[in-house]
């Protein structure tokens, strides 16, 4: 197909590479340099997408970020594709496949256009609102189908094959833009010694400069860019980022740049980074972002062919494209002008300018004159005429405040309307870090206002729209910013090299302040006036909110929806700030603004994640005896970042039944489980005890060299937060153990009672967690497989339960533990990690005779619950205390110390006699295993919403017991053993159980004494 | 992302080695069984939430394990002064910044 629109020369693209690529499935070419929008504006493409809410046609309005329509799903693969690009700013690629995120069945022909257009009147502002809200049970349903219907893109559904990094850096200057303003801002801080990045969005470097007109000391604009592009490459000091967005401006000068590496290569098989993301800690900061041109908001302003005045003359200028055959322009200043120009140059026709000023003796406004192209002042373009492309405008006579027009209109055809109501400064990334921008009556403009960040700005972005001004602008913020950064340690260089190259300025004449185009109507029955594209938000939908009620500019954008869209609201904010304000009767800066956040444009989810993917998302931890569950084809369970065995599966078996059989086996012989994750502290130090004394709830002080205790950790507010068991090593040394997840906050926790109120005790915390490989037998015959491995007497009367001897096992110097976490007869055998695997064989070979039966988390979890052990943040929840555990066994009375949580028991609410305590509970159907969580209460048949007593912590079915049983907490349980209870389900069934002793194996501990 | 200067290594870490603990300068009072229910509860549960400066409690969790003080403004996320555990903050109001 032809590019019918292509200008024969001029333009920054090679015509000597073509490009073919698809959009909805047609086959277009473009060039080398072109972007995704100017090929299509090339072919003659009018209608890219459907609006949102009218589904109306629309077209390319921008060449920048402000795109509101041109966003497309742009990939050929379910792995490839990404949603919501902008057209404007998406190289074009060879084989490029992109569609339209929205229109159904096709841009063309779209059902919901002839909905929209008759539905229009009935779908005011805060409409869903309105209509969906109720009954609010629906919502969810309503929501799924406006979603569809709305369809902002979809989302990969393969996995990227493509790999993206992160790059961390730290600068003295980092100058955002390279535009006149950020490249001369670079030459300056370069010059006087600073590590400069200077980072821009575009494929090329240059900004404005690249379609200018003017010339930099007689030379093309070009000319000045090269100089300075290779003096900056040279300089080992500066890093330039081309396709390089900075997405966001953070806290004390942290910058956030997504470099799009070899996206503009397509979907090759590229060795390298496809994306990469910069994360920049910058001494000072540049911002040197330019401005944004604002449309005007006239009579149906989004019919194809509608653009802004700067993009038509980047699109002639820049790519070669005149984007339709005959133009007329609408402009509240001369610098739009320019875009005629450009037209009429380019040898196509200019109906007319549509001036909005009174007169204009411009230099511009003159060259037009000379081209004898016909211009109208004091007059508006009020509507267009068209559907899918622009066919004629209506012009007409404004009064002189501009809020009328007078008269009668008068059509002039033309197929393509240029409207520039004056420039925003991109203000965005100084908003990010809270600073509230300023508004400025002679540039009709926010600017950025006070910051605490070391920033400074330049050019466009504080108002500064001539080119010489720009140069000298950004010489002297670079030079300042170069100092701030280096105060001392810069080069001594020579200000006279940051020469303002000889510019020809063109005089201009003042810009009127005019955002919104009046209609003989009053705007609720004028044509629609677009002043939110993406979102369809209207001048008379903001007029509507204003009447409703929503006056401040946070509810009217809530309200309307106005600035929601994946724009961000770039293109028309001030247009609707501006039609609050005229319809409230207030100005601009009393009417505020909103506060634009990061991502400046969006980010790819592939960009934030860099190589944090697949195995490197999150370390993992493995045990000494890793390979050898692997091998035993363990099924793991994730515990903090612990790959722990859950469960040993022989072939054919259910979970269930290896669950049966771990249990028996250890309750009736010898089982084995990896206990090496356990959280281990080394505490050492003369006061070593004095603290656990007041860590602790239960007394410390008698504990012997050779003997372990159970503790519990409540903090201060009384509530129970780990447990564990802490062995005296000798009189200056413990080992105290916690549970695994636990470990890490166990030690923070140590360390701040020691940092902060008990400096003055002599103790320190070392981790030993990973220094130690732990392997727990336990059952009647655990004894017969130890003595098998050690010479060491392990007789009940030798080691006794609850102490610990340091001993050789399978050759390895050992330190064995008598305790138990399952109620049997226990040894706990730790050996220094790198012979954990050793040790472990060992064990396993001399318990072959006993059938030892290795077991994991799951059958320790029953093995305990049988016990009723508590496992911390399981069966408490940080709202338990040792008394609502039934545990006040475990607390102290006589402690000199008060100690952590103690004064807390005593407070009125942890006295209450309804506090939730643990207990056990017995189905009465003894199969039925009762969900955990399952929430209790104490009569059945209740209304909704009942009154809910407790809930059930652990649930298992016990093959030992021969019944299902549960531990739960539940309001004063303790006193209401032997009644029932009932639980009503998820499926609207309720069963019953009985509260029962929370031990329900071996109530004596006989078994473990042995 | 804050830039923290942690006191004790002397010198400028990224916050993702820090964690943040609380209100600073809470002392625990020395016997809390005196204390009624009242004014224990104001020591346990009670914090300041104040608009500009704050002194608050970090730590550097994944560097020396050293708990520290912050000066820090809770508008402009500004850090005053950062100062070890004992010490007293030498900006108590915004006048003197």
């Amino acid at each position: 197909m032809k590019q019918i629109n292509r200008v024969d020369n001029g333009g920054r693209i090679n015509r000597h590479k073509t490009l073919v690529f698809t959009f909805n499935n047609k086959t277009y070419q473009g060039f080398e340099g072109d972007t995704l929008a100017s090929a299509l504006l090339a072919n003659g493409v009018d209608v890219v997408g459907r609006s949102f809410k009218y589904s109306r046609p629309r077209g390319i309005v921008t060449a920048d970020a402000q795109e509101p329509n041109a966003i497309f799903q742009v990939g050929s693969s379910q792995a490839t594709t990404i949603p919501n690009p902008r057209a404007t700013q998406t190289e074009l690629y060879k084989n490029l496949e992109c569609h339209s995120t929205n229109g159904w069945p096709n841009v063309d022909f779209d059902l919901m256009g002839t909905v929209g257009k008759i539905g229009g009147a009935a779908m005011p502002p805060g409409f869903y609102y309105k209509t969906f809200m109720f009954p609010q049970s629906m919502w969810m349903s309503y929501e799924k189908i406006i979603r569809k219907g709305a369809g902002l893109g979809c989302s990969p559904q393969l996995p990227d094959p493509d790999s993206y990094d992160k790059l961390h850096h730290h600068c003295d200057v980092m100058i955002v833009g390279a535009g006149p303003a950020g490249l001369s801002a670079a030459l300056s801080a370069a010059r006087a010694g600073a590590r400069v990045i200077i980072a821009d969005e575009q494929n090329e470097l240059g900004g404005s400069l690249l379609c200018t007109r003017q010339l930099l000391d007689g030379q093309a604009a070009q000319v000045w860019i090269d100089k300075t592009i290779s003096e900056l490459a040279q300089n080992k000091n500066v890093i330039l980022l081309p396709r390089s967005t900075v997405f966001g401006y953070f806290d004390h000068n942290y910058i956030g740049i997504n470099e799009r590496r070899s996206d503009h290569l397509g979907e090759v098989d590229h060795n390298g980074t496809r994306q990469r993301l910069h994360k920049v800690r910058a001494k000072q900061v540049i911002l040197a972002t330019g401005a944004h041109e604002r449309p005007l908001v006239y009579g149906n302003n989004d019919v194809p062919g509608c653009m802004l005045a700067s993009a038509v003359s980047t699109y002639i200028n820049r790519y070669g494209v005149v984007p339709g055959k005959t133009l007329a322009l609408m402009t509240t200043n001369d610098y739009a002008y320019k875009a005629a120009l450009d037209w009429h140059d380019a040898g196509r026709k200019v109906a007319l300018i549509v001036d909005t000023r009174a007169s204009s003796d411009g230099d511009m406004v003159k060259e037009a004159m000379q081209r004898g192209i016909n211009i109208v002042f004091g007059h508006a373009i009020i509507d267009v005429k068209g559907s899918k492309r622009v066919k004629s405008v209506e012009v007409a006579k404004l009064n002189d405040s501009a809020d009328k027009v007078l008269g009668s209109s008068v059509n002039y055809v033309c197929d393509t309307v240029a409207s520039s109501g004056g420039w925003s400064p991109v203000i965005h990334l100084s908003s990010h870090t809270g600073s509230r921008p300023v508004w400025r009556d002679d540039i009709q403009g926010f600017v950025p206002g006070e910051t605490v960040q070391a920033q400074h700005v330049c050019g466009g972005l504080q108002g500064v729209y001539n080119l010489s001004q720009t140069l000298k602008d950004g010489f002297s913020c670079g030079a300042v910013a170069a100092q701030e950064a280096c105060k001392g340690h810069g080069n001594d260089h020579d200000d006279d090299l940051n020469v303002v190259p000889q510019i020809d300025e063109l005089s201009e004449s003042a810009s009127m302040a005019l955002f919104h185009i009046p209609h003989f109507k009053p705007t609720s029955r004028a044509p629609k006036q677009f002043v939110d594209y993406q979102n369809d938000v209207t001048a008379a939908g903001i007029e509507m909110a204003n009447r409703e009620g929503f006056e401040s500019i946070e509810h009217v954008k809530r309200y309307t929806a106005l600035g929601f869209g994946t724009d961000q609201g770039k293109l028309g904010n001030i247009n609707g700030m501006a039609v609050t304000a005229k319809s409230l009767g207030k100005t601009i800066p009393e009417t505020g603004t909103t506060i634009f956040r990061p991502m400046y444009t969006p980010v790819t989810f592939g960009a934030l994640a860099g190589s944090d993917v697949k195995q490197l998302f999150d370390p993992a931890r493995f045990t000494a005896m890793h390979s050898w569950h692997l091998a035993q084809g363990a099924e793991f369970e994730d515990v903090g970042q612990w790959k722990r065995p859950w469960y040993f599966p022989q072939p054919g078996e259910t979970m269930q039944q290896s669950l049966q059989r771990e249990c028996l086996a250890t309750r009736n012989s010898v089982g084995i489980l990896d206990a090496s994750t356990l959280g281990k502290i080394d505490i050492q130090g003369k006061d070593a005890r004095e603290f656990l004394n007041r860590i602790y709830t239960n007394p410390w002080s008698q504990l012997a060299p050779g003997r372990c205790r159970y503790g519990v950790m409540c903090k201060e507010d009384g509530m129970v937060f780990d447990d564990g068991v802490t062995s005296c090593i000798d009189d200056n040394r413990f080992l105290m153990t916690t549970t695994t997840g636990g470990a890490p906050g166990v030690l923070a926790w140590l360390e701040l009672w020691h940092q902060t109120e008990w400096p003055e005790l002599e103790v320190y915390f070392s981790t030993v967690t990973d220094h130690w490989a732990t392997m727990t037998i336990s059952g009647p015959n655990s004894r017969k497989v130890l003595e098998k491995i050690t010479s060491a007497d392990v007789s009940n009367e030798a080691f006794p339960y609850m102490g610990w001897i340091p001993a050789e096992v399978a050759g390895v110097k050992a330190r064995i533990f008598r305790i138990s976490f399952t109620g049997e007869l226990s040894f706990e055998i730790n050996v220094q990690a790198n012979y954990g695997l050793h040790t472990w064989e060992a064990v396993i070979a001399a318990g072959e005779e006993f059938n030892i039966t290795p077991y994991g988390t799951e059958t320790m979890h029953i093995l305990r619950a049988e016990k009723g052990f508590i496992i911390i943040g399981q069966d408490t929840d940080g709202s338990v205390t040792p008394q609502d555990l039934d545990m006040n066994w475990v607390v102290g009375k006589k402690k000199e110390f008060s100690y952590l949580g103690k004064r807390s028991w005593t407070r009125i609410d942890n006295q209450r006699s309804d506090r939730k305590q643990l207990v056990g509970l017995k189905p009465k159907d003894p199969n039925f295993v009762l969900p955990e969580g399952a929430q209790i209460v104490f009569e059945k048949g209740q209304a909704i919403p009942m009154t809910m007593v407790g809930h059930v912590t652990s649930s298992y079915f016990s093959a030992c017991l021969g019944y299902s049983f549960a531990l739960a907490v539940v309001k004063g349980g303790i006193d209401r053993k032997g009644q029932s209870v009932f639980l009503p389900l998820a499926d609207g069934t309720t069963v019953e159980a009985e509260i029962c002793s929370s031990v329900f194996y071996d109530p004596k501990g006989e078994r473990q004494n042995v | 992302m804050l830039h923290i200067h942690c006191p004790y290594c002397e010198e400028y870490r990224e916050e993702e080695e820090f964690s943040v603990v609380g209100e600073a300068h809470i002392i625990r009072p020395l016997a809390p069984e005196e204390l009624t229910d009242q004014e224990w509860a104001s020591y346990l549960f009670f914090r300041k939430n104040p608009r500009g400066l704050h002194h608050e409690m970090w730590a550097h969790s994944h560097g020396c394990r050293k708990f520290f003080n912050m000066t820090r403004h809770t508008v402009t996320y500004q850090i005053l002064e950062t100062y070890k555990m004992g010490q007293q903050p030498s900006i108590t109001t915004e006048d003197t910044k």
